[in-house]
């Protein structure tokens, strides 16, 4: 039984089939790699993970938990983080406001009225952040605005931000997505890093296969809203199935 | 001090400072002289700076920190208005039990707006908010004369029931409000020399409930609360998947701004026991948008500095008619002197509201940052010469 049990989900957009009867397990302290061609509704079965979208049929389940019709707020408070493609931060806030506000909501929960206290005297939730930033080596830009930050920081940041809540599932969207060689092999760097330190279950999703090979644990392969195979790295390597969908999706 | 940081304890004291001498402040010219008209400092317009100023700092919680724009606040300043007056009907002229039922009742208000409202965001949240005050002045105009006296106004009359007080004094008038004995008209002239300064209670009991107000107004901004406000206003994406859910957050900074503006009405009603529909129309939610922006939304003083200079060029600045302008200009040659005054007379007087148009216009554009923004980079630019004054102290003397 893994942490994640999605069974038979069912999405329909009109005419559009986006996900058809999708099953997918992951197990806890691995790192599981959703992979397929454009339009094979990753995004879409990320979306239904984290409370965006309500499919039509099906279950996912975790940590015994139904998480359908939940309020994305709610899901993250049973501990699923989600990392965007495009980092989303708060951009009019400083670095260690950034990383503090993870630490309130995990603390006091989605709402809590503390407005006559003043953070200053905050020291645990203060000295957490500041840990977290020493962590991710933002400890020095700590006081700058975000919007002045470098997209590699950016990342960095938001990943820092997810960490901080200790989740139990990390899920990643195209993390690596439109960045330069240079910020991919950090980024990787940082991923593999977080996994053996901290060892956090994570789902990523992702079209680079330089960085799907260098990271994942177990690989699902979905094309056209269903899933091909599911099975460690070497073994997808040179599945037929999986080359036929890539194939397929390079003749168009 | 006062759980404050250094920084927030001094802009308190100069708010502490201000309100306390402004009736010395805002009287620079020597009474009967010619100027003697653009002073500020009698009761009824520093009255009005203050209540305007409470208003304003209130309506900032809400759009300064989550950036939610309500065009309807106007609504809980007359609801709280209203509750003063019936307090002073029903229960007693004191203005205690007054102000502390119209900040009860406005919250109560705002409460159910906001939670309406707050369905939405953006300009549907505008609209919505837009949509209630203009309904509850239009309620308040007609269908609920009975509560509000309609056309009119409510007004206090000699049949008043007054269940601590008397519906008349000995001599057969009305009553005034008081605290405790302490009438708000009250009022104490001192002469020095050829000036003349009015301290007045009922002012004085607006800037001690100012200061209390924006004493409050920092410890929210600095507060987790005022965080997460803020981290609302800047991504309400991030924001849930955090774990946070912006609806309680907003709603709470919505009831909390509806409850300054409620208190802002009830002290209004305080120093003058009238209510009238016209204090909720949608002109008087804009004008505290007007002030809120052109004093620098989201900071802390700001929405003050806003209310007081909108307040300064409604009463003060649209006194300068043709008359002054002539006596201003009189020196110049008769031609050029009403060509002169000509020129200028549009944007003063009546004219007032073109002059603060474009005074809007401007620090939007310039300085988006509102007045506020305007002082700071005057200062930065300020400590920037003494730096280089200070480094190359050679430089300003003449070379010999």
């Amino acid at each position: 039984m893994g942490i994640l049990e999605v069974k038979g989900i069912n999405k329909r957009f009109g005419g559009l089939q986006a996900l058809g009867d999708v099953n997918l397990s992951v197990e806890e302290n691995t790192v599981h790699a959703i992979i397929g061609p454009n339009g094979a509704g990753k995004s879409t079965l990320l979306n239904v993970l984290v409370g965006k979208l309500i499919p039509d049929s099906g279950s996912v389940m975790f940590d015994g938990q139904s998480v359908l019709g939940r309020k994305p707020h709610e899901i993250n408070q049973m501990g699923i983080s989600r990392v965007f493609q495009t980092p989303e931060i708060f951009t009019d806030l400083t670095v260690f406001e950034n990383v503090m506000i993870p630490c309130f909501a995990k603390r006091d929960g989605a709402f809590r009225m503390h407005a006559i206290e003043s953070i200053t005297s905050e020291k645990g939730i203060r000295a957490q952040a500041e840990e977290m930033l020493a962590d991710v080596n933002m400890l020095e830009k700590r006081d700058m605005l975000t919007s002045s930050l470098s997209r590699g920081d950016k990342r960095r940041l938001e990943m820092a931000m997810c960490l901080v809540q200790d989740p139990k599932l990390l899920l990643l969207d195209e993390p690596t997505a439109g960045m330069a060689r240079a910020d991919t092999e950090n980024t990787i760097n940082l991923l593999k890093e977080i996994r053996t330190k901290r060892g956090i279950t994570m789902a990523i999703i992702e079209h680079d296969m330089n960085v799907v090979f260098s990271l994942a644990e177990r690989i699902t392969v979905l094309a056209q809203g269903t899933p091909l195979v599911e099975d460690i790295p070497e073994n997808i390597k040179g599945h037929p199935k999986v080359r036929e969908a890539y194939l397929g999706e390079a003749q168009v | 001090m006062l759980g404050l940081e250094k920084k927030d304890f001094r802009l308190l004291l100069v708010v502490i400072g201000l309100t306390l001498f402004a009736p010395i402040i805002l009287n620079p010219f020597p009474a009967g002289s010619e100027m003697a008209q653009f002073n500020a400092g009698y009761p009824d317009l520093m009255q009005r700076f203050v209540i305007f100023g409470i208003f304003a700092i209130g309506f900032n919680i809400l759009f300064g920190l989550t950036g939610y724009l309500s065009f309807g606040h106007a609504a809980f300043l007359g609801v709280g208005s209203y509750s003063a007056v019936w307090m002073f009907k029903l229960l007693s002229m004191n203005v205690l039990p007054a102000i502390i039922l119209s900040v009860i009742i406005a919250g109560l208000f705002s409460l159910l707006i906001g939670f309406i409202s707050l369905r939405r965001s953006g300009i549907y949240f505008s609209i919505l908010t837009l949509a209630f005050a203009q309904m509850s002045f239009a309620l308040a105009y007609s269908v609920l004369t009975p509560i509000t006296g309609g056309e009119t106004g409510l007004q206090l009359a000699l049949d008043d029931p007054r269940i601590l007080g008397a519906s008349q004094t000995a001599s057969g008038n009305i009553p005034v409000p008081s605290l405790f004995g302490l009438e708000m008209r009250a009022s104490y002239e001192m002469a020095v020399g050829a000036w003349s300064f009015t301290f007045n209670a009922g002012y004085y009991l607006a800037a001690v409930i100012l200061v209390l107000a924006f004493y409050l107004a920092i410890r929210i901004f600095r507060s987790p609360f005022g965080m997460m406000l803020r981290a609302i206003k800047s991504n309400q994406t991030r924001m849930s998947y955090t774990g946070l859910n912006a609806r309680p957050y907003t709603l709470a900074a919505f009831v909390i701004s509806g409850m300054y503006a409620g208190l802002a009405g009830g002290l209004m009603a305080s120093m003058d026991p009238l209510a009238g529909a016209e204090r909720m129309q949608w002109t008087a939610s804009g004008e505290v948008v007007l002030m809120t922006i052109l004093g620098g939304a989201g900071t802390l003083i700001g929405p003050v500095l806003g209310a007081g200079m909108i307040k300064y060029f409604e009463n003060i600045f649209s006194k300068i008619n043709s008359q002054v302008l002539h006596d201003w200009f009189g020196f110049l040659p008769d031609g050029l002197e009403d060509f002169v005054v000509t020129l200028i007379y549009p944007f003063v007087g009546k004219g007032w509201h073109l002059t603060l148009g474009i005074v809007f216009m401007l620090v939007v554009i310039f300085l988006p940052g509102g007045l506020v923004q305007g002082g700071q980079k005057i200062a930065a630019a300020m400590r920037r010469r003494k730096k280089t004054d200070d480094a190359n102290p050679g430089a300003t003397k003449p070379a010999e």
